[in-house]
């Protein structure tokens, strides 16, 4: 049970920067996500973190303590690795007590811990088995069964559930979940899955080209995105982005996309009005496009005049893929709806839900 | 196939089915016959023939490539003549046959008639019983060889896999990897009789008295330390362990290699779970590295140990098995070829295949575990 702090973290490979100034301060108990995409140096961040990397610059700490040129065996911490690696010739109960034994545990007190662990993975009955003899979450399970008995200071996880497949996928997360509850220790998970990331963390890291995005909890990054990369990322299917013109009329603000013009909101007029007449991208998510028939009631509805391209059934909604003018967009509506394609159709954007990035810096405009 | 025979055949009636068959058992004789009678006329050729160096050359190649891929496929066609019921029965004996009967000819046709040999006298004339296995097991000669050759399996064996490991994972790190392997790997390039002559000229020994010059490398060493020249092959039982050094600097390099392709093939990340559990280096290298790449040391081992057992020509070029470094197949290359003693020299034969019986079942069966692995 330990805090984790990155203090102004770099790692280079040559000339490639893989985490550029990294600061996370992680609070003790904490279950923090780092998501991004492939090769954006979260998995990089997280092996600096296990001591498996040396960093170019800053600082790691584990608790107080600096923990830079700690061995990773004296940081006390446990990793899942993606791989899982189990030691294929050892047994699933020396897989597990392995790093006790290295410690000079006493044998009952190995053999108590183990079993323990066991039982909350539910894998009590495949301790005599060697890894191959087990399925792909068996394995997944132990690989967090070893990391659980060492009771370490802050548990690793390394996308542990990108190999096994989508159903066991789900149930292995609420375990997680679960896990973390009962442990009451400092968690910290790399995936590339924002699902993953939303579903499980208590706080999330974006993390792209080696630089921290945005942190904050998963309700906030979702609302509150900070920049385009982070609106982009989290949330499926993602934002639809329009480039579009702030346009004033008459003391009103409007987002004007050339084929389509939709008014500001009033209360939020004047946080946009220095911007008016200037280039800008204009966000808004699938769920937040209704068709007119279904439109919850309250919401700042404007209509958007547009065509239906592809239509995907998924049972409890449908996405409607569809076009206005050059700009392409998706939409999350009720399934109630019946659309065809090439119908022209009239939608209804929620501009409570509306995000506004400025074009040069890609940030959020609030 | 069997169906459009039938169909074929049926409407014919008997007679019908009596020709076709017969034809197809005329050809299948004769196409046997024109392949015997072509390889036979190349035999002769061969044999005969006046014709200029390059053209034998030639065809000799070509009968003896050409040769027996013909025999297989006719082989294999007149197999195919037959019902499907017996093709699917003999066709696996066309292709198996052939190596079946080429090992049984040269490996246990000469292994039989050596055992029955080695129950007979020297000249092979009259059945002596045990003798000479009583002579194998109980003669000096003979004792002091199974010693050395003790000696050549403990030491030899473990002195080659110990270093081959320790370069191997040491090479491993280190930049210059391909060089140091190279250089190690050398000897291996290097007969055994071959690294006999070099380390002859190494382990000279002149004597001593005025007007003498000491040329072997180890006595100039020794002279230039301020020792006095040493007879290294004269002095038991040390000389046993300078010619164990030969072998050790021969296979050395073999066992590097292997070794060295197994280490690549442990799982980085196995070895980063180790650290994370708690491994110090060297807890990781003996607790996940070793029990990883077992199967090929244990491979690697039996197979130096073989080697070992069966080791002849670093004895024989140094020492010829004086001075107490007598091994059992040099002893056994005395008895036949130089006293003659075709008994005596088969029992020992036996013994060492006896010997080496074990180890290689243990060798296979290990190579089977890995592949189930």
């Amino acid at each position: 049970m330990a805090s984790v702090t990155f203090d102004h973290v770099y790692k280079r490979f040559g000339d490639v920067i893989a985490v550029n100034d990294l600061n996370i301060q992680i609070a003790d108990k904490e279950f923090l996500v780092l998501v991004g995409p492939s090769g954006c140096g979260k998995t990089t961040a997280l092996r600096c973190l296990a001591g498996l990397e040396d960093i170019s610059e800053g600082r790691i700490l584990i608790g107080d303590q600096v923990v830079n040129d700690v061995a990773p065996k004296d940081r006390d911490i446990a990793m899942v690795f993606q791989s899982y690696a189990l030691y294929p010739h050892m047994s699933v109960f020396d897989n597990m007590a392995f790093g006790l034994r290295l410690r000079k545990t006493p044998r009952d007190e190995i053999k108590r811990r183990v079993e323990k662990a066991a039982q909350i993975l539910g894998i009590e009955h495949l301790l005599d088995r060697k890894p191959r003899q087990l399925s792909g979450g068996q394995r997944q399970r132990v690989a967090v069964g070893r990391a659980i008995v060492r009771e370490p200071k802050v548990f690793l996880f390394d996308e542990p559930l990108s190999n096994l497949d989508a159903k066991l996928r789900v149930e292995t997360r609420a375990n997680i979940s679960k896990l973390h509850q009962q442990l009451q220790t400092t968690f910290i998970y790399v995936t590339h899955d924002q699902v993953e990331a939303m579903t499980m963390a208590t706080r999330i890291a974006v993390i792209n080209k080696g630089i921290l995005q945005q942190i904050d909890t998963p309700q906030t990054l979702y609302d509150r995105p900070d920049n385009l990369f982070v609106a982009g990322f989290i949330g499926s299917p993602a934002m639809n982005f329009f480039s579009a013109t702030l346009r004033k009329d008459d003391g009103k603000l409007y987002v004007d996309g050339g084929s389509f013009s939709v008014l500001i909101p009033e209360n939020r007029t004047s946080v946009y009005m220095p911007y008016a007449g200037k280039q800008v991208i204009f966000g808004v998510r699938p769920e937040d496009i209704h068709n007119p028939e279904f439109a919850p009631p309250g919401i700042v509805a404007q209509p958007v005049n547009s065509k239906v391209d592809v239509t995907e059934l998924m049972g409890n909604e449908i996405f409607v893929y569809l076009k206005t003018g050059d700009h392409s967009f998706v939409a999350r509506v009720d399934p109630r709806s019946r659309y065809r394609i090439n119908d022209e159709v009239q939608m209804v954007f929620n501009m409570d839900n509306m995000h506004i990035f400025d074009k040069e810096t890609e940030l959020a405009i609030r | 196939m069997q169906t459009t025979k039938e169909m074929r055949s049926q409407p014919t009636g008997a007679l019908g089915w009596l020709t076709a068959n017969l034809g197809r058992l005329l050809i299948s004789l004769f196409v046997p016959v024109v392949t015997f009678i072509v390889l036979w006329q190349g035999f002769l050729f061969l044999r005969d023939s006046q014709a200029p160096q390059i053209v034998i050359v030639l065809v000799a190649i070509l009968w003896g490539v050409g040769g027996v891929a013909l025999l297989y496929l006719v082989s294999n066609w007149v197999v195919e003549q037959l019902p499907p019921a017996w093709t699917r029965v003999l066709q696996p004996f066309v292709f198996v046959g052939p190596g079946v009967a080429i090992l049984a000819w040269y490996l246990a046709v000469p292994a039989f008639r050596t055992l029955l040999l080695s129950f007979q006298n020297n000249i092979s004339t009259a059945w002596v019983g045990l003798d000479n296995y009583i002579f194998a097991l109980t003669d000096r000669v003979m004792l002091e060889a199974f010693r050395n050759n003790l000696l050549w399996m403990i030491f030899g064996t473990s002195f080659s896999v110990g270093l081959g490991l320790l370069i191997a994972v040491l090479a491993d790190r280190s930049r210059y990897e391909s060089i140091y392997k190279a250089i190690i790997f050398m000897p291996m390039a290097i007969s055994f009789v071959g690294a006999g002559v070099i380390w002859k000229f190494i382990y000279t020994y002149k004597g001593e008295g005025s007007g003498i010059q000491e040329i072997g490398l180890l006595n100039a060493i020794v002279l230039a330390l301020g020792g006095q020249s040493q007879p290294w092959l004269n002095i038991p039982p040390w000389n046993n362990f300078f010619l164990i050094v030969i072998m050790v600097w021969l296979q050395t390099g073999y066992a590097m290699v292997i070794i060295s392709s197994a280490i690549k093939g442990v799982p980085g990340e196995l070895l980063e779970a180790a650290r994370i559990d708690g491994a110090s280096e060297i807890q990781a290298f003996f607790n996940v590295t070793i029990p990883y790449i077992r199967g090929t040391l244990i491979t690697v081992t039996t197979t130096i140990i073989i080697f070992s057992l069966k080791l002849f020509d670093i004895v024989r070029v140094m020492t010829g098995g004086n001075n107490g470094t007598n091994v059992i197949a040099n002893e056994f290359y005395l008895q036949r070829f130089t006293y003659g003693h075709a008994g005596r020299a088969s029992a020992i034969a036996i013994i060492l295949l006896i010997a080496v019986i074990p180890v290689m079942i243990y060798n296979l069966r290990q190579f089977q575990e890995r592949r189930a692995f």
